[in-house]
């Protein structure tokens, strides 16, 4: 349901189609529902105008015109995050950075390339094949996501383990702020003298400006890439692996695991061989120069053998460990016959308390009578509980959410945090206070406040406050297609 | 009260104040006002949690002692300084190790900062995971700000496993060809005439990589050349005796540098961010990240 257009609207509209063109500027209600969430479990967003400018004029005219006639803007990328960080809140313009996906340059010599914020993340990996580089964040998301959003989100993925969030990537970006100027931020070599106003920016979730321009590093491949799938008896035992790995004095590519919920669901899905008894399974992949492939293999196997591993599993050519990876990135695909729809958490708790932390959300799931499926990010303790449930039977819906605060509230005492990739949007503002004191707060304003003094750049997003947005309610729908 | 208490009491909430790590590299991004009271932050390791990869330590710990504790569970961090440097010191000019290709950027090695602000109130930037979404980046603003924003009390770092080899190698190959013939060495230096490159990581794969460039002319030695102690940005000159880190754009050079043009764009949204974090300007005066060269 489209709500009322509110006045001043057109003079609006005209003047946004005057900057960059009636086909890019879209007003019907269809439109405006479509743009009014993103792929969180949040719902009931108010869009108002929806822009798609192609170039960084376009967005400073858009972020103009939004601000001349008093209404805030929300950048958009391909609307796959999942924190509610794109639910346009009270009518504002919806500027997506969609038509910005060029890959206006790529130096291999210095590893550096100047993309859109449109650009699809793994259309630019896919461009870079034969080059011997890639772009390393690759958040499960990335046959959608864009490279915009990324740095909006400093999105993760499972191989960041080793390699760094999106921010270890991105050496420097072009904003355009609430006043419509545009700033580079970061240098494409070593880094910028004075605040770090790159890093300040990853990760403010668009409520800090609109990346126009990206310079991201790119990586080359390793020599050697080993995967590896190790099954156990539970999912404490394959966390108490991955704490073992570790404390090995090794850093994988990356550390995976499924428990025996999810592994069951996506064996039927991609038919990769995984052991269906396991309680849990442990995906590891070990990369660079050969002999020290080996020797961290050989590692993995002891560490392994000391947790009561069944069996090691080590893909033997590269179709092998596609097929290993493709079964843990479409996991959300796959799931969908346990319940019609799933609430997603993402926390980080210190991963020496990886074992405990799943017992007490599982036990948290089960007294609130849900079924619960965990997939996640085991090497750097980002948890991924889902909450599996059918929101048509009489009070589900608050005992999901009971179980969803319940299971932040476990991963905060256990010395963790909110979120690990996913950001705090809408979804979790409320939790931030839980986190950080009222100077805690005051410190991370103070630092919102000097890149949009006016306040319009994605408001109401990440602090904790009563100003409602809109008629946002949360779990009544579950997109299709979601990434963890 | 604790040592943050105690931290804060004495930085208080009004007057100019400045604060002192090891004094080692005090005079950058200009000298701290003269009468302007100097504080000293707390030192000493919290804790070091080799599983968990990180260590809480205190500002005024000074870098030797801290790798010499996480030396002995073979752990490093990626701070650098000359001897007497403070942890405080090192993140408040935010320099990186030559080292920066394999154990990554001081912006990226803090986790949580715990400060004291302006108005004497003590405040936490970032979280104590090693991966976080949660809210602002207020820690990347911290380093390099030469204190400028708030004074560090305690921090939380990421470590980093020892390599279990490390060999320095020189010799005339381009450091062009020294970047393709290797895989992500640590370091690549460049005086002029020498290609000076770190290799680190299992013996057997150094020691592979290493007899790859001695079939170029590439020799073993027993570290890095000698670095000047003072920075520039590389701007295609490189004068007598410096040395440059490829990786980072970073002249090693000796004498007086000049701080690079910045922005005017960027520029304003530093002073907003000075302005709101401390508007009396009590914290460090004198110093301006701007003014340094590196």
């Amino acid at each position: 349901m489209v709500h009322e257009v509110p006045t001043g609207t057109d003079e609006l509209v005209a003047d946004l189609v005057a900057a960059i063109g009636p086909d890019r500027v879209l007003v019907g209600g269809g439109a405006r529902h479509l743009y009014g969430r993103d792929s969180s479990i949040i719902d009931g967003g108010h869009s108002g105008p929806v822009c798609f400018p192609d170039s960084t004029e376009q967005v400073a005219d858009c972020i103009r015109a939004a601000v001349a006639h008093g209404r805030d803007f929300v950048p958009r990328g391909a609307g796959t995050g999942l924190s509610g960080g794109a639910v346009p809140c009270n009518d504002p313009v919806v500027i997506a950075t969609t038509r910005m996906n060029q890959i206006h340059e790529v130096d291999v010599e210095r590893r550096i390339a100047w993309v859109g914020p449109g650009v699809v993340n793994l259309d630019l990996t896919r461009h870079l094949a034969g080059t011997g580089l890639h772009f390393a964040p690759d958040p499960s998301s990335q046959q959608a996501s864009t490279i915009g959003g990324n740095t909006a989100n400093n999105s993760g993925g499972p191989h960041c383990l080793a390699y760094g969030v999106t921010s270890a990537h991105v050496a420097a970006v072009e904003v355009v702020l609430s006043d419509a100027s545009t700033v580079v931020l970061g240098e494409e070599v070593g880094d910028a003298v004075g605040y770090d106003l790159r890093g300040a920016f990853v990760g403010g979730e668009g409520t800090l400006g609109i990346a126009t321009r990206i310079a991201v590093r790119l990586t080359p491949d390793p020599p050697v890439v080993m995967t590896l799938l190790l099954d156990f008896k539970s999912i404490v035992d394959a966390a108490e692996a991955v704490t073992g790995i570790i404390a090995a004095g090794i850093v994988p590519a990356a550390l995976e695991i499924m428990d025996q919920k999810v592994v069951q669901a996506v064996e039927k899905f991609v038919s990769a061989g995984y052991p269906l008894d396991a309680g849990a399974v442990l995906i590891v992949e070990l990369d660079g120069l050969p002999a020290g492939v080996a020797r961290e293999v050989e590692i993995v196997k002891r560490v392994g053998a000391d947790n009561g591993v069944g069996t090691v599993r080590v893909a033997a050519d590269n179709a092998e460990r596609e097929l290993i990876w493709k079964g843990r990135k479409n996991a959300f695909g796959a799931i969908a016959h346990i319940a019609p729809r799933y609430y997603l958490h993402d926390t980080v708790v210190p991963r020496t308390r990886l074992a405990e932390v799943i017992e007490k959300v599982n036990a948290a799931a089960e007294r609130h009578d849900l079924i619960v499926m965990n997939v996640f990010h085991a090497g750097d303790g980002n948890l991924h509980p889902l909450l599996m449930f059918d929101p048509r039977e009489p009070g589900t819906l608050e005992r999901v959410h009971a179980a969803g605060e319940e299971i932040v509230r476990i991963a905060i005492e256990a010395g963790g945090v909110l979120s690990g990739e996913h950001g705090i949007g809408l979804e979790k503002r409320r939790f931030m206070s839980l986190l950080f004191s009222p100077d805690d707060l005051a410190a991370q304003r103070a630092l919102r406040d000097a890149f949009d003094p006016l306040g319009r750049a994605n408001p109401l997003k990440v602090f904790p406050t009563g100003a409602s947005c809109g008629d946002v309610v949360g779990l009544t729908e579950i997109p299709e297609g979601v990434w963890v | 009260m604790n040592a943050m208490e105690d931290f804060r009491a004495e930085v208080g909430s009004s007057g100019p104040v400045c604060v002192k790590g090891g004094g080692t590299r005090w005079s950058l991004g200009g000298e701290a006002n003269t009468n302007v009271r100097v504080v000293h932050a707390p030192g000493g390791i919290d804790s070091h949690d080799p599983a968990e990869m990180t260590v809480a330590v205190w500002a005024g710990t000074t870098l030797t002692i801290l790798a010499e504790v996480l030396a002995e569970k073979r752990q490093e961090v990626v701070l650098d300084g000359p001897p007497g440097s403070t942890v405080g010191g090192s993140l408040s000019v935010g320099w990186n190790s030559i080292r920066r290709q394999r154990i990554g950027t001081a912006r990226d090695s803090l986790l949580q900062a715990e400060c004291v602000g302006a108005d004497g109130r003590i405040f936490k930037a970032g979280g104590p995971t090693v991966k976080n979404a949660s809210g602002y980046e207020l820690c990347r603003l911290l380093v390099g700000s030469l204190g400028t924003l708030a004074l560090t009390g305690r921090v939380i770092l990421r470590t980093r496993p020892l390599p279990e080899c490390s060999l320095w190698l020189r010799g005339t190959m381009s450091p062009v060809e020294v970047e393709r013939s290797c895989y992500r060495p640590s370091s690549i230096l460049w005086d002029g005439s020498n290609s000076h490159v770190c290799l680190e990581g299992y013996g057997a794969d150094v020691e592979s990589e290493a007899e790859g460039l001695a079939e170029h002319g590439m020799t073993e030695v027993a570290g890095p050349p000698d670095l000047p102690p003072d920075r520039d940005r590389w701007s295609g000159d490189l004068p007598q005796g410096a040395v440059l880190d490829v990786a980072t754009g970073v002249v090693h050079r000796h004498g007086s540098t000049v701080a690079p043009e910045v922005d005017p764009a960027v520029k304003v949204i530093a002073h907003r961010l000075k302005a709101n974090f401390d508007p009396q300007g009590r914290l460090n005066p004198g110093r301006d990240p701007y003014q340094m060269s590196a």
